[in-house]
């Protein structure tokens, strides 16, 4: 008894000093930017690089759209999935898990052969084509997430009784949609969202490879070209990342005690 | 038959339907179809036996290799902490922040971690430093260099550590008390119990987890771009700056080089769903 | 030497004490059942006797031996839990070995073992079946089996019946006291169901807040209750507010009618006191022998088949009372005057 805990504070000790040192190395390395004192000169370099600006409010915006295209998938397929096409499910399930398996540089290959100027949907060829070509793959590569998390959201919630008690107060598909389940589910959402952006702000093979001016691409630049800035960048990104998945947990306690007991 | 009855319920799949087709799925075979064809469109697999040279294959093996040692170590090492957090005994409260930690850190993997792990281990990383200052121990010139397999495996498993726990702590929730109560009063040790019961009812998620990370460092470019640039020749760097222009000029063996990376996750995950089905007997 | 001995068991669980000085010495081969609200502590004391919660203080000895501060996987026990606790990747026969196979015994040894367990408990057909594969009575069964293939010195039962419907609970019930009469095995059986624990048991440990009101045979149990609690807990009971009326005849006195008790009481005149009796030691009308007549008006009654319970108001408070059920009497009208007669042995004086 007395040694299963000692091995545990091990365990948890040495996780802890592995995965703290790099976040403090980060953290100090990113104020080393002037000699012998720490200074917050990597940042404020960092901060007025007008690059920085563009490809990160580049990536945010992308962000925003691949959550709203990606709700705008999900929700609807896996409604309709657990309502009137249970025998599906495992084929849905099965495809929403292939970007886990098919790597994303793969994926991003197959576009750029299959969408060039020369093929009948040349996407490549205009600024805004590959724009929607590069939101489409972030929505692939969130796709797992996403639906996994909708999939969650729409078991706890009696999809069939709301549906038919809508549609005998007189709703349509589109007002069942938005008005009934997009809101019982908006947690589920939001923490598929909150993924998603996580995801798509550090993104890098996707952009890099459609050659978009993206947050991820431009800080592999500066990786490659400066000393103190990469770690200031890598702080920014960690606490985005923490940001967002404090935000999930905030959504899904707020929604714990707002609807607890469905 | 559904659809004869119903004439009208599949028009809800479309959109699904088309965008994974067009996004997922036809991007993929077109790769896949490729591998197998000149660049006048017959068929060959001349583009396959291409990939049977030497810096390929070692490519592929050292790729295979890390993937297999983060995986591998990814799992016991997430499975250790996932159980002294779910069953060692340790205080409640210290659960929350563990996985939501761990939410954090699995999603925190590409360019910024090796920026990460530049400034801890990197030659005038943190690390580094202070056990120069402290010990007088230069990792650097005792063979350590993170830009290698090593180095590479150990950046990776930032990330792989806590997929792993992630995904197991619910499986290790799922673990009965009174299994191990049953056990024990049966006169089991808690080796026995774990080797006899808990290991196999735990047996397809640690497979499932090792198969989905031996995937995730796989198909994982950004990290090693950013850490190593292209001096270190695993597969998908390789088939980066070949998309790029860089390398090797013939986009055929290009998809031949993505079909071996499909498969081999591909592999990875039959051999996951084979051993699955085996090891699921007893569940419904 | 007895079999098991509990002495002044004590658990805290941080400032709560949810068992306090518990005494059980129980015989070779006996059945004894631990009855109690939910939360009294019966399940604590059980897994203290299993090896899974340490004592705060007291003494645990089975066959003579201290097991105190033994591992659980040491004290030789076979233990039956509520959610019966089978091992979901094993087979049934695998389930019933396991003790055997982690106590390294030779392979035939385990077979034979396994085929006679499961003959014991009637699934002599089912050993390759999975545990989601049976029933929930199968599934209780093979974990007895499971529990018994150690040969264990003490067979522990924690509300091995509850997950089960109605009617199976009360056929598992025999079997369970049937193979252990057989085999002769020391038992502790947890539960809540009174029923349950009077129907099966040698003797019944009445719980309360976790101490034990009282130890005694069914039987004693019910007819004599040594406290407010237990005459309350087990089975149902009028309770008649009184008031002494003459201590050294053994008068009482409720509302007008005065009852004259068996043997003199010994609280003085005008203290208040609580009348209690059973409803099926209560007749309607008078009967040979019940020296106890009280006045009332029927209020309800129930036919339940073989009993019909009446409720009345007698003195301004109401009673129930049982009888049989006869083709030749009917039910009493409600809102009739009626007479309730007893037998002042029957009767109890409760202490406060
Ligand atoms: N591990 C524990 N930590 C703190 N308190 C506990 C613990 N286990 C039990 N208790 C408390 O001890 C008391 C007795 O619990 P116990 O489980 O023994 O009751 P029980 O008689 O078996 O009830 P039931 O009929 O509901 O099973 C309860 O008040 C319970 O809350
Ligand atoms: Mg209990």
């Amino acid at each position: 008894m007395k040694s299963k805990k000692l091995w545990s504070w091990l365990a948890l000790a040495f996780g802890a000093l592995y995965f703290a040192l790099p976040l403090l190395g980060t953290l100090e390395f990113s104020l080393r930017a002037r000699r012998g004192v720490y200074s917050l000169d990597a940042y404020r370099s960092v901060l007025a690089d007008p690059q920085f600006r563009e490809t990160f409010s580049y990536s945010v915006v992308m962000a925003i759209f691949t959550i709203l295209v990606g709700a705008l998938i999900v929700v609807p397929t896996a409604y309709w999935v657990r309502l009137k096409l249970p025998h599906w499910r495992p084929v849905v399930e099965f495809i929403t898990l292939l970007p886990l398996v098919i790597p994303p540089i793969v994926i991003v290959f197959g576009y750029i052969r299959l969408y060039n100027t020369s093929s009948i949907l040349p996407l490549t060829g205009t600024t805004t084509g590959t724009n929607l070509l590069l939101m489409l793959g972030y929505a692939t590569l969130s796709l797992p997430y996403m639906y996994r998390a909708v999939d969650t959201g729409l078991r706890t919630i009696d999809v069939g009784t709301l549906t038919e008690a809508a549609q005998s107060l007189g709703a349509g598909w589109s007002t069942i949609l938005a008005r009934v389940i997009l809101p019982n589910v908006l947690v589920a959402v939001l923490s598929g969202a909150f993924i998603t952006f996580a995801i798509v702000i550090g993104e890098f093979v996707l952009a890099s490879l459609l050659n978009r001016p993206a947050f991820g691409p431009y800080m592999q630049l500066t990786g490659a070209n400066k000393a103190y800035e990469p770690a200031a960048l890598a702080v920014i990104a960690f606490s985005i990342t923490w940001i967002c998945m404090g935000l999930i947990q905030l959504v899904t306690r707020f929604s714990k005690h707002t609807n607890a007991k469905r | 038959m559904q659809s004869r009855k119903l004439p009208l319920t599949w028009v809800g799949m479309v959109p699904f339907t088309l965008f994974a087709l067009l996004f997922l799925i036809a991007p993929t075979m077109y790769i896949v179809v490729g591998a197998f064809r000149t660049s006048d469109g017959g068929f060959t697999l001349s583009n396959l036996v291409n990939l049977f040279q030497p810096t390929i294959l070692a490519s592929y093996w050292i790729s295979i290799k890390i993937s297999l040692a983060t995986a591998l170590v990814g799992c016991l090492i997430g499975f250790a902490l996932a159980a002294a957090v779910t069953l060692g005994g340790l205080p409640n409260w210290l659960r929350g922040p563990v996985m939501t930690f761990s939410g954090v850190a699995s999603n925190f993997a590409g360019v910024p971690l090796a920026f990460a792990f530049l400034a801890t281990l990197g030659r005038l990383g943190l690390v580094t430093v202070l056990l120069k200052s402290w010990f007088g121990f230069n990792i650097y010139t005792h063979g350590f260099n993170l830009l290698s397999f090593f180095g590479l495996t150990i950046t990776y498993l930032f990330f792989q550590i806590p997929l792993m726990v992630l995904i197991i702590t619910p499986a290790l929730d799922g673990l009965k008390r009174e299994w191990k109560e049953a056990a024990s009063i049966l006169g089991a040790t808690g080796f026995q119990y774990w080797r006899i019961v808990a290991l196999p009812i735990l047996w397809p998620s640690l497979l499932g987890t090792l198969a989905l990370l031996f995937a995730n460092s796989f198909g994982a470019v950004a990290t090693a771009y950013a850490l190593t640039g292209s001096s270190m020749s695993i597969v998908p760097i390789m088939l980066y700056a070949q998309i790029r222009g860089d390398v090797l000029q013939d986009p055929h063996l290009g998809y031949a080089l993505a079909f071996g990376m499909i498969v081999i996750t591909g592999l990875a995950n039959l051999a996951y769903v084979w051993l699955r089905v085996r090891s699921e007997r007893w569940m419904r | 030497m007895a079999s098991l001995e509990i002495e002044h068991l004590e658990k805290s669980f941080g400032a709560n004490r949810v068992v306090k000085d518990f005494n059980l010495s129980i015989e070779e081969g006996e059945f004894i059942s631990l009855l109690g609200p939910s939360g009294c502590g019966k399940t604590t004391v059980l897994r203290m006797v299993a090896g899974f919660e340490s004592p705060s203080g007291g003494a645990i000895r089975i066959g003579g031996q201290d097991v105190t501060h033994l591992g659980a996987n040491q004290r030789n026990i076979g233990m039956v839990f509520q959610a019966y606790a089978l091992f979901p990747n094993l087979t049934v026969a695998q389930n019933v070995g396991f003790g055997l196979r982690v106590a390294k015994r030779p392979r035939a040894e385990i077979k034979a073992r396994v085929t006679e367990m499961l003959e014991l408990i009637g699934l002599p057909d089912l050993g390759n079946r999975y545990p989601f594969q049976l029933s929930g009575g199968q599934q209780q069964r093979v974990a007895l089996a499971r529990a018994l293939a150690i040969q264990p010195r003490v067979l522990l039962l924690d509300e091995p019946l509850s997950a089960l419907d109605a009617k199976i609970r009360v056929s598992l019930r025999e079997e369970i006291r049937d193979i252990q009469r057989r085999l002769g095995i020391t038992t502790i059986f947890v539960t809540h169901d009174q029923e349950e624990a009077l129907s099966i048991s040698d003797r019944v440990v009445v719980m309360n807040g976790g101490v034990a009101e009282q130890i005694g045979a069914p039987f004693e149990i019910y007819n004599q209750p040594k406290t407010r609690f237990v005459a309350q807990f087990v089975g149902t009971l009028n309770a008649l507010e009184a008031e002494v009326a003459d201590p050294a005849r053994g008068a009482l006195r409720v509302g007008n009618t005065e009852v004259i008790l068996s043997e003199p009481v010994t609280a003085g005149q005008g203290t208040p006191v609580t009348l209690a009796a059973r409803p099926e030691v209560l007749a309607l009308g008078r009967r040979e022998g019940n020296d106890t007549v009280f006045t009332g008006r029927i209020v309800e009654t129930h036919f339940l088949g073989s009993i019909l319970r009446v409720r009345m108001e007698v003195e301004g408070q109401l009673i129930a009372l049982d009888t049989f059920n006869r083709p030749g009497n009917p039910p009493p009208k409600v809102g009739t005057e009626a007479e309730v007669s007893v037998a002042s042995r029957d009767l109890l004086v409760l202490a406060d």
